[in-house]
């Protein structure tokens, strides 16, 4: 299958304007020795062929479509209305790139504004820019605008261990070049054990909103403290939670970073997704990646475009704020489209629904003999079992006897926490898949070594 | 002037000024309209925690034919692949076939989780295994990792790798990047962004590393050299073997910035010419749409020296098959990897979309890319060459670059050429890059534009090269026929209005 259009009489009168008699000779720069070497790849494939081969991958994947999915850890299953995929399908957004040329691309500028917007409202910022690749990074960026702020003078960032751990991770990952410090995560430290890591050196202190196990942790003296000690307060947040729990503005943040995925963007196996990042003004000229603003054209009309571009690295090379150059614009506007379709009352709703099937879900389990649901904290759409059997086990079960896709073994990033499972539920998620849940669990043991019933 | 104040829109609009080309989805709508329904709760409700709750949620109140209409019509003021030329050099601006979108969009990989158990998500590790090895077959190296987002981040992944490699044989000295002044800007910013420092050498007359100035700087210092292939002046450097061995020879490692692979498969291998690293852009090569700025997808792709240093998880094979059973694959963390440079595995709804393009086009459609990409951009090269003044006259890859600019008139730039181009119905090419050219226009049409819409470009550009002779200020007035006229972006930088809502108060 090819997407070429010539024919042999176009390639015969190109050849010839350009002045060579054959393709090959096209390449004559290339050392000769080296030129047109064998690739060991199969034969092209007519779209037909491509599709069923393609298919036949897809089916052997267990998704969500087809399974009770009680998984999140960061990438969850939540409603999306089929108005934001026909959007996406639009060609003139999807084919389009970088809106380098405002006057041709004033569709994507204006989207990308309005996403802005929309961020700011939902975090309590006062700038947000067009995206990164996803939560991770967006922690990683706010790191580096941590160290930019303090010229390199604060070499510390505290950060929970209530934060995902693969953001963590990548935080790790992006400064294992200079000077900055990640400090706080090991153990179990709580709020107030990291307000006591403060001191001169902390350029910034992390926290999740909601923590990794669903938790709203008591933030009150939080924002006080970091900025008594000159530091930055940064939330990571999940924004289905923002629907109904107070902003991070609220609260005090100076930087709020999140994966935006829940917001109207398939789980897709684990991307793409989208990182938001949205701040405070007066740290506008320090945030990496695109940021869209508002002005006129010629004849005084509104229009948008690409603005405060000397951070950026086409231009400022070495010195600019993050190399980052595409980020992940479309669904950047998925986002967009998912909240004007949701607006104010529809995102609540399903902050809500979320939250009360979460709440049902955690009362069934606790309930059962051999299972504790951690209720020390208020908790959102996501919750700790401590199990009676090692969860790897368990998820098995479910999976097998009763086609359910169950929650994250939490065991895997943290040791002291064997046998605790971590439990997302959503608007998506009906009573009776909790209470087939709820079953499942009662009675393992009456399964786990018999035949498979699903 | 006040936070509040700020964030409103301060762009007052003249009484004579034309109205917007379409209102805010902000000032759409009417309160308590709503565009979705949700189902009413099947479970007994849960006391919600007052205290943490919010009052305020200021997001659009519209209906779905409004958020339907207000989108399309955004739609339209963009141009785009599917819509018309985009001949944007060193972007790879490429058809993006349909059929890719609908794999993509298949529940099995749309709807899966990425953290089931890898035994019930086997089609999605097969595929980016499959797709690891296409890679690493298709630039001669060793390994592949699929994590990086996108191409800059694959960049950083390679000098972290390089980095690191270094520090584990205990020469932790090394801490100079070679970058050529033709590079693109993400070479020297990831290079800074590692923590290294970045030793810029010029190009000689020909747009080509000068070789002696390369020589000076070549040291024990030296941790590696990044170079696009071919350059970003669209041209293969011949003496690309003398450059790989001169940092070779002084301990350093090649980086390869892969851009332009689109006039490299099937040609040469990465590996062959003595790389050894590079990132692919499967939003350039292998057609993976580019989304109005993102997502991409930038795997890199190793060899031996390297493999134990890739960012991960990769996808390897756990227990070999046989002829009845697929082998059974999993994810493993290379030995000495750098560490994760996001989230889960990748961007993987582009990985999807660059097997099935892999996939349909299979090893000879792959050179016939290549082939077509680099025919194109000479074919048009030789018709402009007379007309358009061409800093390095010789056989280009999939890509060249011309000057905007005549001596004989006066005041024309390439950003008046490229806006004027937009009246013809096509993207302008880029413009000033490479920034060793002064008013460049790089132009790459790729393969899948026709003999017909590289005619059509051609005559365009004659025509504006009379035009800004004849009528100058038609160039400079350029664009006339776009949804706006040129855009204030002085008066964006001053004004920073960059989102339209106000802040809200902070509740006593």
């Amino acid at each position: 299958m090819t997407y070429i259009p010539h024919t042999d009489a176009d390639r015969e009168a190109m050849l010839a304007a350009i002045g060579v008699s054959s393709m090959d000779e096209l390449f004559d720069r290339v050392p000769e020795s080296l030129r047109f070497p064998k690739l060991d790849l199969p034969d092209g494939l007519s779209e037909l062929e491509v599709s069923a081969e393609m298919r036949g991958l897809a089916a052997a994947n267990a998704h969500a479509g087809d399974y009770a999915i009680f998984l999140g850890a960061g990438a969850y299953n939540h409603f999306v209305p089929s108005v934001v995929n026909h959007i996406l399908l639009r060609g003139e957004f999807y084919t389009a790139y970088t809106p380098y040329q405002p006057e041709l691309s004033q569709g994507t500028l204006q989207a990308i504004f309005e996403y802005q917007s929309m961020m700011c409202a939902l975090t309590g910022m006062e700038v947000a820019n067009a995206s990164h690749y996803d939560g991770a990074t967006s922690l990683a960026e706010a790191a580096t605008l941590a160290r930019a702020h303090f010229r390199g003078k604060r070499t510390k960032i505290i950060l929970s261990p209530g934060i995902h751990p693969q953001y963590r991770a990548v935080a790790r990952t992006y400064h294992q070049g200079n000077e900055l410090k990640f400090v706080g995560d090991k153990g179990s430290a709580t709020i107030p054990d990291l307000i006591d890591m403060l001191d001169e050196d902390t350029a910034m202190l992390v926290v999740a909103y909601p923590n990794f196990f669903g938790q709203i942790d008591d933030f009150s003296g939080l924002a006080q403290a970091v900025h008594d000690a000159g530091a930055l307060l940064c939330m990571v947040v999940d924004p289905i939670a923002l629907g109904l729990f107070k902003s991070p503005g609220e609260l005090g943040a100076d930087i709020v970073v999140g994966e935006g995925q829940p917001l109207g963007i398939p789980l897709s196996f684990g991307g793409p997704y989208l990182g938001f990042f949205a701040t405070r003004k007066k740290y506008v000229r320090q945030i990496a990646g695109r940021i869209v603003g508002e002005t006129v054209d010629k004849h005084g009309r509104r229009a948008y475009v690409m603005t405060l571009r000397p951070r950026e690295q086409d231009i400022r090379r070495e010195k600019a704020t993050s190399n980052i150059c595409t980020n992940q614009g479309l669904m950047a506007l998925a986002a967009c489209v998912y909240m004007s379709a949701m607006g104010k009352h529809g995102l609540r709703r399903a902050a809500e629904l979320s939250y009360h099937k979460a709440h049902y879900a955690a009362e069934q389990i606790d309930a059962l003999e051999g299972y504790s649901v951690d209720r020390s904290k208020p908790f959102f759409k996501e919750f700790v079992v401590t199990c009676p059997r090692p969860v790897a086990e368990l998820n098995e079960y479910l999976f097998d006897h009763w086609g359910i896709i169950g929650g994250y073994d939490l065991g895997q990033d943290y040791p002291d926490r064997a046998n605790q499972m971590l439990i997302a539920v959503t608007e998506m998620n009906t009573k009776e898949e909790i209470d087939t849940l709820v079953e499942a669990l009662r009675d393992p043991d009456a399964h786990i070594g018999h035949e498979h019933t699903h | 002037m006040g936070t509040a104040e700020m964030t409103q829109p301060t762009t007052t609009q003249a009484e004579s000024s034309p109205p917007p080309l379409e209102p805010l989805i902000y000032e759409l709508g009417a309160p308590g309209r709503v565009g979705v329904s949700l189902p009413k709760t099947d479970v007994p409700e849960a006391p919600l925690p007052e205290d943490l709750l919010r009052s305020e949620l200021d997001l659009p109140e519209v209906s779905e034919i409004d958020v339907v209409r207000h989108f399309v019509r955004l739609s339209q003021l963009n141009h785009a692949i599917d819509t018309g030329f985009y001949p944007l050099g060193s972007c790879t601006m490429k058809y993006n076939p349909k059929l890719n979108e609908d794999m993509a969009r298949l529940p099995g990989f749309a709807l899966a989780h990425p953290l089931q158990d890898p035994n019930a998500t086997q089609g999605a590790l097969a595929l980016m295994y499959t797709l690891q090895q296409w890679l690493a077959e298709i630039s001669g190296m060793k390994a592949v990792s699929l994590q990086p987002a996108a191409g800059a981040q694959g960049e950083f992944a390679g000098i972290l790798m390089i980095r690191a490699y270094h520090l584990a044989n205990g020469e932790a000295h090394r801490t100079k990047i070679i970058v050529p002044d033709s590079a693109h800007g993400t070479n020297p910013a990831t290079t800074a962004m590692a923590g290294l420092q970045v030793v810029e050498i010029p190009s000689d007359a020909n747009g080509d590393v000068d070789l002696d100035k390369l020589r000076e700087v070549c040291g024990e210092d030296v941790a590696g050299m990044m170079i696009t292939v071919p350059n970003t002046l669209g041209v293969f450097e011949t003496r690309i073997q003398e450059i790989v061995d001169i940092i070779h020879g002084c301990g350093g490692l090649m980086y390869m910035d892969g851009a332009n692979m689109n006039a490299m498969l099937g040609v040469a291998k990465p590996a062959d010419l003595g790389f050894d690293v590079m990132h692919y852009n499967l939003h350039k090569t292998f057609s993976t749409p580019h989304g109005g700025g993102g997502p991409g997808s930038g795997p890199v792709a190793v060899n031996e020296k390297l493999a134990p240093f890739l960012p991960g998880p990769i996808v390897t094979v756990i227990e070999e098959g046989d002829d009845d059973t697929p082998p059974l694959y999993g994810f493993t963390m290379p030995e000495k990897s750098i560490g994760r440079v996001k989230a889960f595995w990748g961007n993987f709804g582009m990985l999807v979309r660059a097997f099935a393009y892999i996939a349909a086009n299979g090893a000879q459609g792959l050179r016939d890319v290549t082939n077509h990409a680099v025919l194109n951009a000479n074919y048009i090269r030789a018709r402009l060459k007379d007309v358009y003044p061409m800093p390095f006259d010789r056989m280009c890859g999939h890509e060249f670059v011309c000057e905007g600019r005549w001596k004989d008139v006066e005041g024309v730039h390439a950003l008046d050429i490229s806006k004027r181009l937009m009246d013809y119905g096509m993207h302008p090419p880029t413009n000033y890059f490479p920034l060793i050219v002064p008013e460049a226009l790089l132009i790459e049409p790729t393969e899948t534009e026709s003999k017909e819409t590289c005619d059509r470009f051609i005559e365009a550009m004659l025509k504006i090269a009379e035009e800004a002779r004849t009528n100058p200020d038609l160039l400079h007035e350029a664009p006339h026929n776009t949804p706006v006229g040129r855009v204030d972006d002085v008066l964006a930088a001053k004004q920073l209005v960059l989102c339209c809502r106000p802040i809200p108060e902070p509740e006593a």
